[in-house]
């Protein structure tokens, strides 16, 4: 088991203050903190191996590219995927949706087809189907969330009987819950569904294994998991890709070109159109290295306890009310809640000013779950490797704090 | 952290003076802030070029939500040249609290709303600019 205290020295950002108190960091569903290892990764990619990729001759161009299909290997490997070829560098978990969407959606769907997705979702993995939906002419339908946090997993069957496509959310990045993802794709796969699962929440926080999970498409963000900002996989199962016609057009996803059509390039690269980020699929591949020394397993271990701890102390606050499920293995490490009649803006800016704690106020990206628990915003804060026991307990009086400052006792 | 003004507007947040809808108002204007979904509508009764009236609905912070209760108490009996004339300034004096650049936001919805409806009720177009004082 790793000290998150030691991991702290790795993160340069740690050494800064806010309003003249030590950062404490607890958004890291929205984006985690960099190591030095992942920023002195880039700055060497920059310094000794800057070019671009797939068309040089000479060496530069030739060494960039075997870092980039490096990083893909790297991908591959962390997330169990059985062909390197299965993985698409994109910009995040967004643009990665976008593909599936686009790519294979516009294409497939037909007037009348039924999308199924989940109440949970993120605005992410809604709004690209809303789009494609009204262009097809086709219908959504949204599993509902029960008042403790969990998919209504009785209703499965019903609604994917005659369903074309399902996304969901591995893990929720409002309630934390994590979604029984195995049994989702197996109900899917009887009913010859194609199934998208949306893993921001997931990757960073537990082992996944793409492979025994089997999903025709997974989707994650870099910049959630210690890698930079700019780089996102599609992981996709390898014969859909085939099947598939490209998303995005220009160079580097072509064979051959004339002026009157074109011929698409291999899996992946068919979908990485244009010169794409190589420091960042770099960064993202040191970051897994990083992961994977202080071992997945370690993490989400570290988290429950966290977890745990949160759910036990904060809980006794007056006038404070969690959403999610209240069973700690049910869940990843964050947490929402509202403090009694205190907007959560301004209880976020109170914990900044005061205590130089970052949490996120606000629906999330998330609005549909909110609004299902008549709720506008909740306050969510979010762990990772180099949260704290402590960190917790500072929030547990920060919050106290507040119900005093803010007259709610 | 404590201080007069913050219990005032916390007092306005909890107590909101001049809630409601009027009907058939001569003025009515609806926006929305997306960083924190605050909402503001606002009701506006005119009689001889003089607000008569004014009720306003919304949900938000503390900050939007005080800052639309005070203005509608500022409002009332005031000439329509004269509530198209408000400032930022007189909002943030109003409130009198320092606000972050994030939160001016909050604070001036109320404002935002108030003048798209006044210019909307005369006619006349509004820049942008102008809508947040
Ligand atoms: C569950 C979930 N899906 C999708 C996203 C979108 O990720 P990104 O903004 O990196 O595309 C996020 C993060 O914001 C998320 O938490």
């Amino acid at each position: 088991m790793f000290d998150p205290v030691i991991l702290r020295k790795d993160f340069p950002i740690f050494e800064r203050e806010i309003n003249g108190k030590r950062l404490i960091y607890l958004d890291n569903a929205a984006t985690t903190q960099k190591p030095k290892q992942v920023i002195d990764a880039i700055k060497n990619y920059y310094e000794k191996y800057n070019a671009n990729v797939h068309r040089g001759v000479y060496r530069l161009s030739i060494e960039s590219t075997e870092l980039y299909e490096n990083a893909r290997k790297i991908v591959a490997e962390f997330i169990g995927a059985k062909d390197w070829r299965e993985v698409i560098f994109t910009r995040n978990t967004t643009e990665s949706i976008n593909l599936v969407a686009y790519a294979y959606g516009l294409h497939n769907l037909k007037q009348g087809d039924k999308i199924v997705l989940t109440e949970m979702e993120h605005h992410s993995n809604i709004v690209p189907w809303q789009n494609i939906a009204s262009l097809k002419k086709a219908k959504i339908y949204y599993i509902p969330v029960t008042d403790n946090g969990y998919l209504e997993t009785d209703l499965i069957d019903k609604y994917l009987k005659d369903a074309s496509i399902f996304a969901f959310t591995h893990a929720s990045n409002v309630l934390g819950t994590i979604n029984p993802v195995n049994e989702l794709v197996k109900t899917a796969k009887e009913y010859g569904v194609i199934t998208l699962i949306d893993g921001a929440q997931a990757i960073p926080h537990l082992p996944v294994n793409v492979s025994s999970i089997d999903a025709d498409f997974y989707a994650f963000s870099g910049h959630k998991m210690l890698g930079p900002l700019g780089i996102g996989v599609l992981y996709a199962n390898r014969m859909l890709l085939e099947e598939m016609g490209p998303f995005l057009c220009g160079g580097e996803m072509i064979r051959e070109v004339s002026l009157e059509n074109s011929s698409w390039n291999e899996v992946p690269w068919k979908f990485e159109a244009g010169t794409p980020s190589v420091a960042d699929a770099v960064g993202l591949s040191e970051a897994i290295k990083y992961l994977t020394r202080i071992g997945i397993d370690n993490i989400k271990r570290h988290e429950l306890k966290l977890i745990e701890y949160s759910l036990q102390s904060l809980i006794k606050i007056p006038r404070l009310k969690v959403i999610g499920p209240m069973e700690p293995n049910d869940r990843t490490g964050l947490l929402s809640f509202i403090l009694a009649d205190i907007h959560p803006h301004d209880l976020a800016e109170f914990l900044d000013n005061k205590y130089g704690i970052a949490v996120r106020a606000g629906h999330h990206c998330a609005m549909p779950i909110h609004t299902k628990y008549g709720l506008a915003a909740t306050i969510r804060a979010s762990f990772y490797i180099y949260n704290t026991i402590e960190e917790i307990d500072i929030l547990g009086n920060a919050l106290r704090e507040a119900l005093r400052v803010f007259k709610a006792e | 952290m404590s201080s007069p003004e913050l219990d005032e507007i916390l007092d306005h947040y909890r107590n909101p003076r001049n809630y409601g809808e009027i009907e058939n108002p001569d003025i009515h204007m609806r926006d929305s802030n997306p960083l924190c979904g605050d909402i503001i509508e606002i009701f506006i009764k005119v009689k001889d070029g003089v607000i008569s009236d004014v009720k306003f609905k919304g949900r938000g912070c503390a900050i939007s939500q005080a800052s639309a209760s005070k203005l509608t108490e500022k409002l009332i009996g005031m000439k329509i040249e004269d509530a198209k004339n408000l400032s930022r300034q007189d909002i943030l004096d109003m409130l009198g609290i320092e606000l972050s650049p994030v939160r001016l936001k909050c604070a001036l919805l109320s404002l935002k709303v108030l003048k798209t409806g006044l210019y909307t009720y005369l006619g006349q177009k509004l820049e942008r600019d102008e809508a947040e004082g």
